[in-house]
């Protein structure tokens, strides 16, 4: 990285970070009913992974996604013959979509943005209280 | 020139600055797996900063590592209470510092206007 990290910086790409979480868990409920054809074809959750960034010279740490990973659960075979997706056997594949466990995910990740929010405004002010000394 | 003028408040206000960046490092990483929390011994790292070190370097001996109340199954060890609790605290003792600093200048704008 060119220019040595800030506070700033800091918060941002955590807020950057937290913000890939909560869309990969909205992405997730709006897949939460969808089917498919094959096993293969179906939806499978998606969840991001949060790396540390250390900055050598500040020793200040900040976030970024590692990735954004599909989970590995097996599609849900239900056996429904008017579906038109429903392949020869008559069975359609939903997708592995833990409701509960996405609202959850996405109430943690708005609560870490919320705290570090708070901890940027609380620093951003006792700066501009530094500055404002004549 | 600043040492003599604003004595251990100028090395307070640095650390205190520094600490700041540190635990909300600390905030930014609670989703972090494998992340460990850091802090800095606020006590050790003024003591060294007066006994002579510059201020980076105060700071980075006195960093520690954070020891969880609890140990997570991801490992990572920031608990939100405990680095609130520090965010705040170290706030504070940064606004106290800075008000040691800000009636230092005043005291001596006053001496230098003469009024």
């Amino acid at each position: 990285m060119a220019s040595p990290m800030n506070l700033f910086t800091v918060a941002q790409r955590s807020m950057s970070a937290q913000l890939v979480r909560m869309n990969s868990a909205a992405s997730n409920l709006a897949n939460a009913g969808s089917v498919a054809a094959t096993e293969d074809k179906a939806y499978r959750p998606m969840r991001a992974v949060f790396a540390e960034q250390l900055d050598q010279a500040t020793g200040l740490s900040t976030v970024r996604v590692a990735g954004v990973h599909r989970t590995d659960a097996a599609p849900v075979k239900r056996h429904d013959p008017t579906n038109p997706m429903a392949d020869a056997e008559g069975n359609i594949f939903e997708s592995p979509v833990d409701q509960n466990a996405e609202m959850v995910e996405m109430l943690e990740s708005s609560r870490q943005y919320q705290n570090m929010v708070e901890a940027l405004q609380t620093a951003k002010q006792l700066m501009l209280e530094t500055m404002r000394i004549k | 020139m600043s040492d003599t003028i604003f004595g251990i408040h100028g090395a307070a206000l640095e650390l205190r600055s520094q600490r700041m960046g540190l635990i909300a490092s600390n905030i930014a990483n609670a989703g972090t797996p494998g992340y460990k929390a850091r802090d800095i011994d606020f006590a050790s790292a003024l003591k060294a900063r007066m006994a002579g070190s510059d201020s980076d370097q105060a700071a980075s001996t006195a960093t520690l590592y954070r020891v969880p109340v609890m140990p997570s199954l991801d490992g990572n060890t920031v608990e939100m209470a405990t680095e609130q609790t520090a965010f705040a605290e170290n706030a504070v003792g940064y606004s106290a510092t800075l008000s040691f600093i800000r009636s230092r200048v005043e005291t001596l704008s006053r001496a230098m206007k003469g009024d």
